[in-house]
């Protein structure tokens, strides 16, 4: 399979990702003017959720959180994919990784940025959002840090902060390339900022590598205690659904599972729309395409496990709850969720799919679909069957003003990622001209070797 | 006395690592390889690290300060604003619980290593900078630069080192 050529020369590497910073295929102008609008219509529906109150999304006791919270997680869980596979890829030297992780860690870092979104969203009365920081005042009152809901502040922003620094750090080399070919205009003072006067100087390079790899050292354990803790904001409560032992592995499966999928969608977007065939190769997207199939398996496993522990718990109300989301109001969601998320990967089991690309890109949005349904699935049916009896009745629809917002989420995010790609260069050229120095030097002694074991056998014809 | 700065472009990295050891081995006067030599190069080369010696790396230190000292910081300040949260009903439970408070030091011990070895990286790689007394754009493309700080007497040895060694071109400048 065609993979990046050895001998690509390097100055070419530089051209090609630059190139995409100034003409890519008029489909990015398309994606940008689409997310503009979508993100217009979220904003609209948010200026009037902002004006006549939370009733417009059709929120009530008990149903508090409805899409604006399975939707956080679902950003959230976006998000793991890209820095944390970047970080453990880069310790294990999975050279394949080099033309994609730049765009994975983009992801990341502006699924968090959406993700918090809606934590202000959600609260209805966004002017009081300050109550969830922890800083000295005059009433002496400090939030609860006994609470889930302050880890997972305190989580998302570490992990925010960090993978924007992880980000920035791995892209100065390239951002010195960038400054080095721009002529004039806003970009080369930019470039010339940002690239903070980086030389490649022997000193740079080995006080950077040690920085990279210090860095995805700590977002490993980092990106697992997001997510873990984003999930006892769920699991340590005593509702049904939601107090079950496995929730935090099982978050943090999901999380992965949906960023590769996301992976997966951008990738081939991106290749498309900035002419990068040469660098996402269909090699890379196979290797991403099985790591994703593992991931569900793992998932789906997890899945089960908590099914399991519902009906074999002996808790009444898990077990109603189970039955509930199977035959329920909800059960449509719940069939999908489980075609979509468990069902839909085995497509990637077939070799000829794992490179054929109109065919990944519907399974990885069919992925995506089932791990958001998933995510709505945690949330609404235990707020519609929960211990109260006056609650059991209650199936709750969310209201076009949420489904409004939800979608405005995907355009902000869509418009952040567009953007960043058009001024970033969104492959690593350095990364990608280390990889291919490798694997010519890999290529030369294998030929060596083969050379002198030719000569060898020669040598013992000839004896 | 008056420095001056050559600085030699290659396209092979086999001929670069020649000079390199020739200008380490030599012991030409006015020039001295451990101070006066820095190589530029497009990527990270491991070989560099091998021909030039063992320089030490000390990002790890900030990293390990940074850490230890935000945990720590993170714990005693949660502890100070639990203990001084009278309004807060404790309910015969402990004023300073320790699970959940460590939960919050773990994410400052992290949020600490990773700010502070941020901070230590640009110490440690002399960042921001300012452009070096000669510079070539080919160095962020694929060739390898060999920037040296010599006296006058020296530079002209050094400048035949470079050529014989099929270096692309030469930039000179006089220093200060």
């Amino acid at each position: 399979m065609k993979d990046i050529r050895e001998d690509i020369a390097w100055a070419k590497i530089n051209t090609d990702v630059l190139k995409s910073l100034e003409n890519p295929r008029k489909l990015y102008w398309v994606i940008l003017f689409i997310a503009v609008a979508v993100f217009g219509v979220g904003v609209g529906c948010e200026v009037y959720q902002y004006n006549m109150g939370l009733g417009v999304g059709n929120f009530d006791n008990p149903h508090m959180w409805g899409l604006y919270i399975a939707t956080f997680i679902f950003w959230i869980g976006m998000s793991h994919s890209g820095t944390l596979l970047s970080a453990i890829l880069h310790i294990m030297h999975a050279d394949w990784r080099k033309p994609i992780y730049r765009f994975a860690e983009a992801m990341t870092t502006f699924s968090l940025m959406t993700a918090g979104l809606f934590v202000a969203v959600h609260l209805g009365r966004i002017w009081q959002i300050y109550f969830a920081l922890p800083y000295p005042n005059m009433r002496q009152v400090w939030p609860n840090f006994q609470s889930p809901l302050l880890w997972d502040a305190m989580a998302i922003f570490t992990y925010l902060s960090s993978s924007i620094l992880f980000l920035y750090v791995g892209m100065i080399p390239d951002l010195a390339i960038c400054r080095d070919n721009m002529h004039s205009g806003w970009r080369k003072k930019l470039y010339a900022v940002l690239s903070l006067g980086w030389e490649g100087t022997d000193r740079q390079w080995r006080n950077f590598r040690m920085t990279y790899l210090t860095i995805a050292c700590f977002l490993i354990p980092l990106a697992v205690s997001v997510h873990s803790i984003v999930s006892t904001d769920f699991a340590a409560s005593q509702q049904p659904g939601w107090h079950i032992t496995s929730f935090p592995p099982y978050f943090v499966a999901g999380a992965l599972y949906s960023g590769c999928a996301a992976i997966i969608t951008l990738f081939i977007i991106l290749r498309y729309v900035f002419k990068f065939e040469e660098y996402m190769t269909k090699s890379i997207l196979k290797k991403v395409a099985r790591l994703t199939f593992a991931i569900a398996m793992v998932w789906t496993y997890l899945k089960w496990v908590e099914f399991a522990q519902a009906w074999f718990g002996h808790n009444a109300h898990d077990q109603h709850l189970l039955i509930e989301k199977a035959t329920g109001t909800y059960a449509p969601f719940w069939w999908m969720m489980n075609f979509c998320a468990s069902v839909v990967p085995f497509m990637l089991v077939f070799k000829r799919f794992q490179t054929n690309i109109p065919v990944l890109f519907a399974v990885s949005l069919l992925l995506n679909l089932g791990m958001w349904l998933e995510r709505f699935m945690i949330v609404a049916p235990t707020f519609a069957d929960g211990f109260y009896p006056w609650t059991w009745d209650h199936n709750q629809w969310p209201s076009l003003v949420q489904w409004g917002i939800v979608f405005g989420s995907f355009g902000w995010f869509a418009i952040l990622f567009m953007l960043f790609c058009k001024i970033f260069p969104s492959v690593s050229m350095y990364e990608v001209k280390e990889m291919v120095y490798h694997r010519s030097l890999e290529t030369k002694k294998l030929q060596a070797l083969q050379a002198a074991g030719e000569l060898a056998a020669a040598g013992k014809g000839a004896h | 006395m008056s420095k001056r700065h050559l600085l030699a472009l290659f396209t092979n990295f086999d001929e670069a690592e020649k000079v390199v050891t020739e200008l380490r081995n030599l012991g030409i006067n006015g020039f001295n390889a451990e101070k006066d030599m820095i190589v530029k190069s497009p990527i990270e080369h491991p070989e560099v690290e091998e021909f030039l010696g063992n320089r030490p790396v000390r990002v790890q230190w900030f990293t390990l300060f940074g850490a230890v000292v935000m945990g720590f910081l993170m714990f005693w300040l949660t502890s100070a604003a639990q203990g001084n949260f009278f309004a807060q009903m404790k309910g015969g439970k402990p004023i300073v619980p320790f699970p959940p408070n460590f939960v919050l030091t773990y994410e400052l011990f992290i949020l600490g290593g990773v700010y502070i070895t941020v901070l230590g990286f640009l110490i440690c790689a002399g960042l921001p900078a300012r452009r070096s007394p000669l510079y070539s754009a080919k160095v962020s493309e694929d060739q390898i630069g060999i920037l040296v700080q010599s006296e006058e007497s020296a530079s002209v040895t050094l400048k035949s080192i470079f050529t014989r060694h099929q270096a692309l071109e030469i930039q000179e400048e006089a220093g200060k």
